[in-house]
């Protein structure tokens, strides 16, 4: 410590070390490195450097020596090949695990062309095994010559029994050609519920692009429409992979590793299978919709769409005629109508107009007014359907009857833009919240909403329109199931469910769905009671509109009929001939129930476009449904009930 | 102007060991470009050996001047590196999902390989001053800590995960090596265990997928798990001998991924087996050795921490590369140094080389 820095130059290396380790006593090692303290880090790091270098020994003698026999064959052969295992997707079954969709398996016929040679030969022996036109499998090659050499090429898809047969049996005079099995979606109903459980096609250039879709790739199939697409998270599983070795000319040798696929989720759906056929085999032959729900839960117990199609053509493809077809038809097949279909709600909405007048105070259950068969307003005969007229009738009767100049009266003092707060208060002209894509909206229409649209201000004569459901009002049949449910619950608003349950594979509950209130109809309980006996008296009075729809005695339904002129359009009638054109100016039959009245179990929205009347075409469906629901075993004695007195004409 | 003591001090053993890895490396990027018979690569080699050729150059450059100069400009230059990593995040090269190089003017390079650089430097300058036997206490590592996670940050966003983690491994060994207090280690190693699990428990479910699949590739088979088998295989099949240069059919046919950056280890394997394997593992250990050796014989804490942490750099390039190329680790875009493809990477390799010669030479200076 007593020589300065100056000296050190001079001193050799030796005594300079000497001098340093002098320092070791400054607890700061700052000034100098060269002391025990230090050399003792740096060595225990040396153990650390031999530790780490003594590891990649160890594993290289393992992977080189130990293994390396092994892994010297997997390099000449070059062989791994990865291979995806498909998963099975989910399951769907119906609420009493009635089996919906299916999955069954479908074989693919590939071929490696570099692993096919002598191509021409091998073509030719495949031919012959299977009979397959030996032309049309030559220009297949030819097309595929030089674009994908390596990679399996698809030669024919869904191949049946007897081909697969015959390939696998002669595997090894066959080089490069090979089956595989994908699992393919398989609708067991047919073109049934089709509409609620949609279907699979192939992904698109721009669902790829879509965050939701990153583990999918190209030729994928994803759910499109309905409960496919809307729960395709549950549904779609997970792809498994194969590590496999392959001999020269690409067969599989042995299996190195398995990641296995995972299966979907399994859907129960609300929907009974039975109901749900009952439903489409009464809309048989008619355009329209039926819907079926349990009032209490916003189960739907059946959900129809007519005409309908098979989902099974999208799985396997289908032709350019099939879909031009599909596309083309007048009747829509492709749109699902009871959730997308938008009506003008009719005499259905008399029950919005009751709530609104009893609530708003321009009439209680005592008020009458006296129906001659028309209402003059302004200097205009409004008529009512019944020429003769109905007399003078009160709320409970005027909804039994239907009778238009009862609810003239009152739209008369009636502000369309609070008429329409309380149809937009039960839910119509809105989407309901149904778990499927593509709902309608509707529309209830307002004072803005007119000028708006038109230019032009509200007049009062469209008062009149409005609250008998002409005019502007365009609503759902899920929105009028939701009304009349509403009804049947004294009030409640309970959002619609498709899915009861979801489950996993390995039968584990995922997701149970529970009752969910979206809100409450702005009425009063003194209201709705009057408004259902109304609507009881519509189906079990002689003067009621449904009349002909009544139970003989064990179930007392309510309901309300409505017939919806059709506002005609123009530019589609040029296209079809006059007998169509006539059908198209039919009205569309509407009918709305729940059932028993005491207690409902189900409620039911039924629209037959260009039906004509609520009460000759819709309100039979109804009554068949509730008929197969509430009472499945004696549904044979019940119809004699029709031949009772036919007090009403048919109509509203 | 130079000392003669500067040419007798010379650590001529580096330079020859420097020298022969760099010989091996070139050979061994030979055989991976030119295998695969694809004239593209080709070009590769071409570019390596002028990025020796500029490598050199600086590695001779950076022993002329005082290392000592280091430590004054040492926080200028880390100044420099971050503003570069937020250059590379605006307006970096998109490639392959990050963002990683600079393009000026015909260069590219990637800020993150000189961010390791830049964070030794800083790091050596402060616990050239704070460091004491005693250890550092918590309130001491507070700047080590932020001074490493600018960059970390910076790179992780890139992202380059790779890199960050071993400007992370690096720092740390650093850290250590001057010794941290009791009391302050056991607080760092409480609150990281208390730290993962919570971060883990607020991660989303495919966050948590993607480091799983990190940390045991074999989760995802179709991407780094192949990677891994195919590179396990092109090792292994060389067995003790090896199937000779520019012999290796895993190459050749290009299963090998990377195979002139992150899987060149498997490469050289392939061809030269254990047995050339084991005298490059015995190269490295003497390179290290050798590298320990000039820390050990400065007299300056800064050169003796400074050469410590440029020794921890390489070091754990080349353990985190070649177990990775031996599945003992997570897949990271990690180079082997002298031998992986990449400017920025070989020319931090001997620009490093390069103060390690500076440090031993100027052993006995003091001023």
């Amino acid at each position: 410590m007593s020589k300065t820095d100056k000296h050190y130059n001079d001193i050799s290396c030796r005594d300079g070390l000497e001098i340093l380790v002098g320092f070791q006593a400054m607890d700061n090692f700052l000034r100098s490195t060269n002391n025990k303290w230090f050399r003792h880090r740096l060595s225990v790091v040396t153990y650390f450097v031999t530790a780490a270098f003594a590891l990649l020994f160890l594993r290289l003698f393992y992977l080189q020596v130990i293994e390396g026999t092994e892994y010297r064959q997997l390099s000449e052969n070059n062989c791994i090949r990865l291979q995806n295992i498909e998963y099975s997707r989910g399951l769907i079954f119906d609420r009493n695990g009635v089996l919906l969709v299916d999955n069954r398996p479908s074989f693919n016929l590939n071929v490696v062309l570099s692993n096919a040679k002598p191509v021409e030969s091998t073509i030719g022996k495949l031919s012959q095994y299977t009979n397959m036109p030996v032309d049309g499998l030559t220009s297949q090659i030819n097309d595929i010559k030089g674009i994908s050499c390596y990679k399996p090429f698809l030669l024919k898809q869904d191949i049946g029994r007897d081909i697969l047969a015959a390939v696998e049996a002669h595997k090894y005079d066959l080089p490069g050609i090979s089956v595989d099995v994908k699992p393919k979606r398989h609708y067991m109903l047919g073109n049934s519920a089709t509409h609620l459980i949609g279907y699979l096609s192939e992904i698109n250039a721009n669902e790829l692009k879509d965050k939701k879709h990153n583990e999918n790739r190209p030729g994928d199939y994803i759910g499109k429409f309905g409960i496919e697409k809307s729960f395709e998270k549950y549904l779609t599983g997970k792809r498994g992979i194969r590590h496999v070795e392959v001999n020269a000319v690409g067969q599989v040798i042995r299996v190195l590793k398995t990641v296995d696929a995972e299966a979907g989720d399994n859907l129960y759906l609300t929907i009974d299978e039975r109901i749900q056929r009952k439903a489409e085999e009464l809309l048989e032959g008619k355009a329209g919709a039926v819907v079926a729900m349990e009032p209490s839960s916003g189960e739907i117990l059946a959900l129809a769409s007519s005409p309908t199609f098979d989902s099974n053509i999208f799985v396997s493809g289908m032709s350019h005629d099939e879909w031009e077809n599909l596309i083309s038809n007048p009747n829509r097949p492709i749109e699902n109508k009871a959730i997308k279909g938008a009506y003008p709600p009719a005499s259905t909405y008399k029950i919005i107009t009751a709530i609104a007048g009893l609530e708003e105070k321009i009439i209680d259950i005592n008020t009458s007014f006296y129906c001659p068969g028309y209402l003059t307003h302004g200097n205009r005969k409004y008529m009512c359907w019944k020429r003769g007229g109905h007399g003078r009738v009160n709320v409970v009767r005027a909804l039994a009857e239907s009778c238009d100049v009862f609810f003239y009266n009152v739209g008369q003092k009636l502000d369309i833009d609070r008429l329409g707060w309380y149809a937009k208060s039960s839910g119509l002209g809105s989407p309901t919240g149904i778990d499927l894509e593509q709902e309608g909206a509707g529309l209830i229409p307002s004072t803005t909403w007119k000028r708006k649209r038109f230019g032009f201000p509200w007049t009062s004569g469209e008062n009149l329109s409005a609250v008998i459901g002409q005019g502007y009002n365009l609503v759902t049949p899920i929105q009028l199931l939701l009304l009349i449910s509403e009804i049947a619950n004294g009030g409640e608003r309970i959002k619609p469910l498709v899915v009861k349950k979801i489950m996993s594979p390995e039968g584990k509950l995922i997701i149970e769905s529970k009752p969910e209130k979206l809100g409450r109809i702005p009425a009063s309980q003194k209201t709705i009671d009057i408004i259902r006996q109304g609507l009881c008296d519509a189906v079990n009075k002689n003067y009621g509109t449904a009349y002909r729809s009544r139970f003989g005695g064990e179930i007392e339904m309510c309901g309300k009929t409505g017939t919806a002129q059709v506002v005609s359009r123009k530019q589609d009638e040029s296209n079809y001939d006059k007998k169509i054109t006539a059908y198209l100016h039919k009205s569309h039959a509407l009918f709305v129930c729940y059932a028993p009245s005491n207690d409902p179990k189900i409620a039911i929205a039924v629209i037959i476009e260009h039906g004509e009347h609520g009460a000759s075409s819709a309100a039979p469906i109804a009554k068949e449904l509730v008929q197969a629901y509430l009472n499945p075993t004696n549904e044979e004695n019940q119809t004699s009930s029709n031949e009772a007195v036919d007090y009403n004409p048919i109509y509203d | 102007m130079i000392d003669r003591r500067l040419v007798q001090n010379f650590d001529w053993k580096l330079l020859g060991l420097t020298l022969i890895l760099s010989l091996v490396g070139a050979m061994t990027l030979y055989s991976a470009v030119t295998s695969g018979k694809s004239t593209i690569h080709d070009v590769l080699f071409y570019k390596q050996i002028i990025w020796y050729t500029v490598g050199i150059v600086l590695m001779i450059f950076s022993f002329l001047f005082n290392y000592k100069a280091i430590d004054r400009w040492a926080f200028i230059i880390y100044g420099f590196c971050v503003l570069l990593l937020l250059l590379v995040l605006f307006f970096g090269k998109y490639a392959g999902g990050s963002r990683r190089w600079l393009i000026i003017g015909p260069i590219t390079f990637q800020p993150s390989e000189f961010a390791k650089l830049a964070v030794i430097f800083v790091l050596a300058r402060y616990y050239s001053k704070t460091a004491s036997t005693n250890g550092l206490c918590l309130s001491e590592l507070i700047v080590p800590v932020i001074l490493c996670m600018i960059p970390f940050v910076l790179i992780v966003l890139q992202p380059d995960l790779g890199t960050a983690m071993l400007i992370l491994l690096i720092a740390a060994s650093m850290s250590l090596f001057v010794k941290i207090e009791k009391k302050a280690f056991v607080f760092i190693i409480a609150s990281i265990s208390v730290a993962i699990p919570t971060i883990w428990f607020f991660l989303r479910d495919y966050q948590k997928k993607r480091i799983i699949t990190f940390l045991n590739p074999e989760h995802d088979p179709l991407g780094a798990g192949y990677h891994i088998i195919q590179s396990k295989i092109a090792i292994g099949s060389g067995m003790i001998s090896g199937k000779g240069f520019l012999k290796g059919t895993q190459s050749a046919l290009s299963f090998l991924p990377e195979q002139q950056t992150d899987f060149i280890f498997s490469v050289f394997a392939e061809e030269w087996g254990f047995i050339g394997c084991l005298i490059l593992l015995l190269v490295f250990f003497m390179f290290i050795a050798r590298c320990l050796k000039i820390s050990y014989g400065s007299r300056n804490p800064f050169g003796a921490i400074l050469s410590f942490g440029i020794t921890a750099m390489i070091l754990w390039h080349i353990v985190v590369n070649m177990g990775m190329a031996m599945g003992l680790m997570p897949v990271v875009g990690v180079t082997l140094p002298f031998i992986s493809y990449g400017g920025s990477s070989i020319i931090i390799i001997l620009t490093s080389i390069g103060i390690m010669l500076n440090i031993s030479m100027r052993r006995f200076l003091f001023d």
